[in-house]
């Protein structure tokens, strides 16, 4: 049975900061921006009545050094920003997946580039999924699709942060953040934490001291860290999620993830009431790529239509997955516009048209 | 590395038989040290790590490096360390104060890291009264990167960027970040000291103390900015650099407390 302390009507932002004090975060620091302030907002009334730090940092990049130095410290920490802000954010995540600390981050994305448009987008996939700072590195990127695995990819996003040492992100956007669903909360303490061996919590005389630092002058030293890097993204491999919707049979494909799966799921239902085998693939963690999951369906398809709310970042990686074995279309909207299930009912109608006349 | 800083060729027991005078300082790890010969980062170290050994205090000490000269600080000073990104030591210390309040937590600083690319940190930290000893190292110049102008360069001093000698109309006046601190509430005890002579030396030593001895007290920031020498990057020997701070920077960097607890806001 459901407790109802854990099951709440919730905005996704909320929900999310609700989920990181339930998992037993230290500590919070972060700069306000629309459309992600609920978290700071909702922490900062929350914290000081539970457990754990919360501080409003002067920038972004204030922020994210803070979260350097406490998780550093060994602490079990977070923060948000949206598209600008968490530009601001990136020389800081390139030390920390050098430094190979782990922390949250969450990013609501909004229209840009620039200073953009609130509204909701998902134009930083690849400075997600692709780095996004100066160097080699990556993070696990999760990307939700509601209100409920808003909250769930924090407990997650934490458990993969520290058990990798990497930071974890969390990719949404304005409308995931602003919405109002049913949500049944994670339950408090369910997420075991340690204090890990390596921090810096002051040099015991039974041990070395413990030195947090991304600098590594020897370039042979710098490729090892880099081989070692490269490893851990290998094995995060293990921890790909995704979800199939009607693919056992499906002819079309439609790959995406986030708020556009949501709404290309929307789509499937449409296009199979008419008799159209229709499927959607969605990416739950977009770095790790889930290619060779993609590839199996993708073999007996037809064509695929991915569909992004950006002008087709992640249909990159659709098509480095499926290797030319299987025709890649895109359909997009961008800048804050949110593509409706007719528009992506009515696109895959017109490949479908142009496939059936060039078989005449 | 070990060996040869044994003394094997000298009467061992006639050393234990004597009183020791000098010593090596023991928090400084026996890595040999890449500053420049006669550069003051050694001696700020030297300070910093003696006070911490006196105070007994290395279990409790979680330092961070800036980038600049002293990037490899935690290489020397035997206490955990974290290496910051350029000009973000503040906002580092911030988040490793903030998760181990019952620690001692201190930045390392130079001028470009802390009065140039790290100015909002460095405010903001202060303006909250983060309870850290930041240590400031102004020589006037960015060592690291060959001796470009900093902020706290003076006026016509002569740098690689400022070939012609700084124009203060056209790059700023001298950024006196410790007098801007000062003024903060935040700010416990603000004071600014030297490397040039033994007296200096010792002056800043015993600040160093009485700014981690407030530290236990949660009472603040403690900012202590030290006058120090960059014979590198000034291209002068090491007694020169050290007549050339004296004789120009003392004037615009007045040396002595600048706010001391007790004593009211900020006197400049
Ligand atoms: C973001 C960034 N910008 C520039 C640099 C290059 N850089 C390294 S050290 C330094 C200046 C250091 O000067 P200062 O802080 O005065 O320290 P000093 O070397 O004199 O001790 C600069 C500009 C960098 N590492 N990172
Ligand atoms: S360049 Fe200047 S500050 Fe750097 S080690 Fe040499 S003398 Fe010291």
């Amino acid at each position: 049975m459901e407790n109802n302390e854990n099951v709440r009507l919730m905005k996704g932002n909320e929900a999310m900061a609700e989920a990181a004090i339930r998992a037993g975060m230290d500590a919070y620091f972060g700069y306000p921006i629309t459309p992600q302030s609920e978290v700071l907002e909702y922490l900062t009334a929350e914290i000081p009545k539970r457990h754990g730090i919360v501080l409003q940092a002067e920038s972004e990049v204030a922020a994210i050094n803070m979260i350097y130095g406490a998780a550093g410290a060994g602490a079990r920490v977070m923060t948000s920003s949206s598209s600008p802000g968490f530009s601001l954010m990136q020389e800081g995540i390139s030390y920390i997946a050098s430094a190979q600390l782990p922390c949250l981050l969450v990013n609501v994305n909004r229209g840009g580039p620039g200073l953009g448009t609130i509204q909701p987008s998902q134009g930083d996939y690849f400075q997600a999924t692709k780095g996004g700072g100066h160097g080699d590195y990556h993070m696990y990127v999760l990307a939700p699709a509601s209100v409920q695995e808003m909250a769930d990819h924090v407990f997650e996003g934490f458990r993969i942060a520290e058990k990798y040492r990497l930071p974890a992100m969390i990719l949404s956007d304005g409308a995931l953040g602003q919405m109002m669903e049913k949500v049944i909360l994670p339950e408090e303490g369910s997420l075991p934490k340690e204090t890990p061996e390596w921090g810096t919590t002051g040099k015991p005389k039974t041990r070395e001291r413990n030195i947090i630092t991304s600098l590594f002058i020897q370039p042979e030293k710098m490729e090892e860290i880099n081989l070692g890097l490269q490893r851990k993204y290998q094995a995060l491999r293990s921890e790909i999620k995704f979800e199939e919707y009607c693919l056992d049979d499906a002819e079309y494909i439609l790959t995406a993830y986030g708020l556009a799966a949501r709404i290309s799921k929307k789509a499937v239902d449409i296009l199979r009431e008419q008799g159209i085998k229709a499927g959607l693939f969605r990416p739950i963690t977009v770095y790790p790529f889930p290619s060779e999951q993609l590839e199996h369906h993708a073999v007996h398809a037809r064509f695929i239509l991915d569909v992004e709310m950006n002008a087709g970042q992640m249909v990159e990686d659709v098509r480095l997955a499926v290797n030319g074995e299987t025709p890649v279309y895109f359909k997009g909207r961008m800048g804050g516009m949110i593509p409706t299930p007719a528009e992506i009912v009515e696109a895959v109608m017109t490949k479908i048209n142009v496939l059936e006349e060039s078989l005449v | 590395m070990e060996e040869i800083f044994d003394p094997v060729c000298i009467d061992k027991e006639a050393i234990d038989s004597m009183d020791v005078v000098y010593d090596k300082t023991p928090l400084l790890t026996d890595a040999p040290m890449h500053y420049c010969p006669g550069c003051g980062h050694g001696i700020a170290h030297k300070m910093l790590m003696e006070v911490i050994a006196e105070m007994g205090i290395q279990e409790q000490t979680i330092g961070v490096a800036p980038v600049g000269c002293s990037v490899f600080a935690y290489h020397y000073m035997d206490v955990d360390m974290q290496e910051a990104a350029h000009g973000r030591a503040c906002a580092v210390a911030t988040g490793i104060k903030r998760v181990r309040p019952d620690k001692f937590v201190f930045t390392y600083q130079g001028d470009g890291d802390l009065a140039a690319i790290g100015t909002a940190e460095t405010i903001h930290a202060v303006n909250r009264g983060e309870n850290i000893l930041v240590l400031f190292i102004n020589n006037a110049i960015y060592g690291m990167t060959g001796g470009q102008m900093a902020p706290t360069s003076l006026q016509n001093q002569v740098t690689s960027t400022s070939p012609y000698g700084r124009d203060t109309k056209f790059t700023g006046a001298p950024l006196k970040m410790t007098e801007l601190v000062a003024h903060l509430p935040g700010a416990y005890y603000v004071t600014r000291q030297a490397v040039n002579n033994v007296n200096s030396v010792r002056r800043l030593k015993k600040a160093i103390r009485t700014a981690l001895e407030y530290q236990k007290d949660n009472n603040g920031t403690c900012f202590i900015e030290v006058i120090s020498n960059c014979p590198s990057g000034y291209r002068m020997t090491p007694l020169q650099s050290m007549r050339w701070i004296e004789e120009n920077m003392f004037s615009v960097f007045p040396l002595g407390d600048i706010k001391v607890p007790g004593k009211g806001g900020a006197v400049s």
